[in-house]
Order: structure tokens, then sequence, then C-alpha cells
């Protein structure tokens, strides 16, 4: 239902439903990216911390994962 | 030209491409203007194609397959290719009239996203009045055949006079049927809605009392199914942000490929909305004198041009303004603030009187025959 694409024209990443488009800055764009389906909240975490070079971004992300969920732009297995 | 070339030009991002005036429904609130007979020609699929390519290439990204009714068009299923192809996230916004499960199947295979499927009534018997065709049943089948075969599905009910008592039974269907999304939209009163008001406008007591039912609905159903409200901007005392602002935002471009800044621009005087046949999309959103017109603030009158408020409403509706008070470059006279707002509250007296009349006048239905009779 929710579609994530790169926008070339805007140089953003974008989430994409009926009637409506949100705009997603690097690091949410990041963090939605690695929400495939298949690892797990600690792994997603894991894998940001060594993306970004940096630790102690559990809370930011579970946060910003709860928009998401909220939003419906992913869903909890 | 009232607009100004220092203006900081923002690429399109929506774009309505209405393919077709030809529609089998007949609902008196059509969006469509009251001369659609008069244009009768369409764009061709290499014509669409391109306006489609062309467009993207600028930034647009949602596109709305409108009409009429699009399906009428047999090239439907090879634009929604076209336009997959390109990146667009592409809703079909059809009356269901003629979309059958073969159909709905080819358009997914071809990239379509979602699918907007409009509702009259509650009831069959009031739907097919209002559609002036017998379509009740087919729609709801369709409804469901969305759901099955995996788009979101995006119901829209018009609501107005005729059916907003049924506003409790209108979410039950949309709860019944799946929806995953629900507009409400309040009737705007453009075209056929606009020579159809006195029948058409709700009492405030009827609007407030269904927007009650709404909100408490809208709560029971939060996470499950969302909502869009379209507010009726007749019982609010500051205008609508119309299209986010003139040229900034919305493209429309009509089925004989006239590109107007919003569905209803066509309707103001002296705007010589430029075709696709003529100029690229580029230049059309950039240089020509209809999308240059209301951009910026320089072509306001007062009260706008000193409000604090002009940089939130953009002095709300250019098309409304033009219709209620004559003057396409008033204030929108729904804004308390405009010299013109007085008409907004005969209107809702007209209505009101119309409604306790003994023989309220008939509906007039958008169909070809009375397109001829008012143009």
């Amino acid at each position: 239902m929710h579609r994530l694409q790169w926008e070339e024209a805007q140089h953003k990443n974008v989430i994409l439903y009926p009637e409506g488009m949100v705009e997603l800055n690097h690091s949410s764009a990041e963090i939605l990216k690695l929400c495939d389906g298949t690892r797990t909240l600690g792994q997603i975490v894991s894998d940001l911390e060594q993306i970004f070079a940096t630790a102690g971004l559990a809370d930011d992300i579970t946060a910003f994962l709860e928009v998401a969920l909220k939003n419906g732009w992913i869903q909890q297995n | 030209m009232a607009g100004s070339n220092k203006i900081n030009i923002t690429p399109p991002r929506w774009l309505l491409a209405e393919l077709t005036y030809a529609c089998p429904l007949q609902c008196p609130y059509c969006a469509n203007p009251i001369d659609y007979a008069k244009h009768q020609s369409e764009l061709d699929t290499e014509d669409w194609k391109r306006v489609l390519t062309q467009a993207r290439k600028m930034g647009a990204v949602q596109l709305g397959f409108s009409g009429g009714e699009p399906l009428t068009r047999k090239d439907l299923p090879e634009l929604v290719k076209h336009a997959r192809g390109l990146g667009y996230y592409s809703n079909l916004i059809t009356s269901g009239y003629g979309l059958t499960e073969e159909k709905i199947v080819q358009l997914k295979d071809a990239g379509l996203d979602h699918i907007q499927v409009s509702i009259q009534a509650s009831t069959q018997e009031l739907n097919d009045h209002l559609a002036g065709t017998e379509s009740f049943q087919h729609k709801k089948e369709v409804a469901h055949l969305v759901k099955k075969h995996g788009y979101p599905m995006v119901l829209c009910v018009v609501i107005h006079r005729e059916n907003i008592h049924q506003m409790p039974q209108i979410l039950e269907m949309a709860e019944e049927l799946g929806a995953d999304y629900l507009e409400l939209a309040n009737t705007q009163y453009y075209g056929w809605a606009h020579i159809n008001r006195d029948l058409l406008l709700p009492t405030k007591e009827q609007f407030e009392q269904a927007e009650q039912i709404a909100q408490a609905f809208k709560e029971k159903v939060a996470g499950k199914m969302k909502i869009y409200y379209v507010v009726p901007d007749f019982y609010e005392d500051r205008p609508k942000a119309c299209m986010n602002g003139w040229g900034t935002t919305f493209l429309t471009i009509a089925p004989d490929g006239a590109a107007l800044p919003c569905h209803s621009a066509r309707e103001l005087p002296g705007l010589d909305c430029p075709n696709v046949k003529d100029y690229s999309i580029e230049q059309i959103w950039n240089e020509s004198k209809a999308f240059n017109f209301f951009r910026g603030f320089e072509w306001m009158k007062e009260p706008c041009r000193s409000c604090d408020e002009k940089e939130k409403d953009f002095g709300g509706c250019r098309c409304q303004a033009y219709l209620l008070s004559g003057d396409m470059y008033a204030a929108d006279p729904v804004c308390s603030k405009s010299p013109n707002h007085h008409v907004i509250q005969e209107a809702i007296d007209s209505a009101k009187a119309s409604a306790l009349a003994e023989n309220e006048k008939p509906l007039i239905f958008r169909n070809s025959k009375n397109s001829r009779l008012l143009s």
C-alpha cells in the first residue's frame, strides 16, 4: 500500500500512498530501507549504528519506527 | 499577466489526467465544466504518454487517471504501464461502471497502484437516482474485487443534502466493504454542483451532526481505516488553501489537452489555458500566462494583500471568488473578512428556502444534453 522510492527531482526518498506523500530525511529513509521483513529490531539498530559509525541509536530508531507503524508505513510481524 | 517572473516556481507534484469527459453516470455535482460537451476532442495515446513523461521529468509523482469515466478509454492499461515505468504512484478514479475482474487484474499487471471507487449513497435507490444510472450493486462488487486483488481500496462518497442523513449507513458500508481509505467529500460548489446548489447544500445543523458522527467513527477505526474529510467551506470562516497555492503543486490536463492550474480553471475568463499539443509541460508550467496568473501575492486585492494569513490560504479559491463575486481577483467570499462574505449566508438561506418549498425544483443532471442547453 505504501511505496518507498527515491525522487530524483526532489533529491529525497519519499513514501507514496493513496492521496499522499511523505518526504523523508536521510536517516528516516535509511531506517525504513532496513525494514525488509527479515531483520529484527536489534539487527536494524546494529546495522544502522555501523552505517552511521555511532552508538546509542536504539531509542531514536524505536521512536521513529513507532511513528512508521502508526502511519502504516511498516507492519509488525 | 498578474504574476511576476521573480517568483520562485516549485515543480508540479500531482498530475490529474482527465482522460475523457465521457461518463455513463450523470451525477448532479460533477466537477467537470458545465460546457464539457463543447470540448469533444481527446488527446491520443502518444500525446498522453508524452505528457506523462514530461511531467514526471519535472517531478510529478502522484498521478490520478480521471475523467469523466477513465475506463471508457481503451488505452488505459497502456497508459498505466507507461506511468509505472516512469515511477508514478498512480490512481484510477472511477465510478466502477464497466470495471470487470479481468480489467482489475489487467490494470494491476500494468502497474496501477490504487483504485478509488465512488459510491453515491448507502442505498441502491438513492445511489442510482443520483448517478442517473443503475449502478449500486455493481459498485459494491467492484469494491470487493479491488480488495480481493490486493489494491488499497479507496472509497469516495460525495456528501450533500440528498445523502447527508445517511452518514451512519455510509460509514457502516465503508467498513463492510473493507475500505482502507474513505474520502468523505463535502460537495464543493463548482460546475454542476454550483447550478444545483439550492438542492445540494445542507443546513449547518445537518452538516454539524454528520461531522460529529464522522469524527466519532474516525476515532473508532483509527489504525484500520484512514478518513479524508473534505470540509464544506461554506460553513468555515476562512477559505481553503486551494490547490496548495496556484501553480505550486497541482497540474490538471483536460481531455482535449488544455493544461489547467486546477480542474475548474476553465471557467475563469481570460486565462488562455495552454494546450499540451502546442507546448511542453515545462513551458506550460514555467512560462505560460495561465500558470503564472495567480502565483505569489502581487495579484491580490484588499483585504488579502495586507492580510497576515495570505501565506496560509493564498486568498482562497480563485474559481469560487469568480463564481460568487464575479471578480476572480477578490478574496474568496468564504472568508469572513471578504466584503462579499454575505453571499455565503444568502446561498445558505436560499438552499434552506428551497428545501422547505412545496415544489422543490428538480436536480439538473450532468449529461451532454444539459451541457449543450446550459452553455
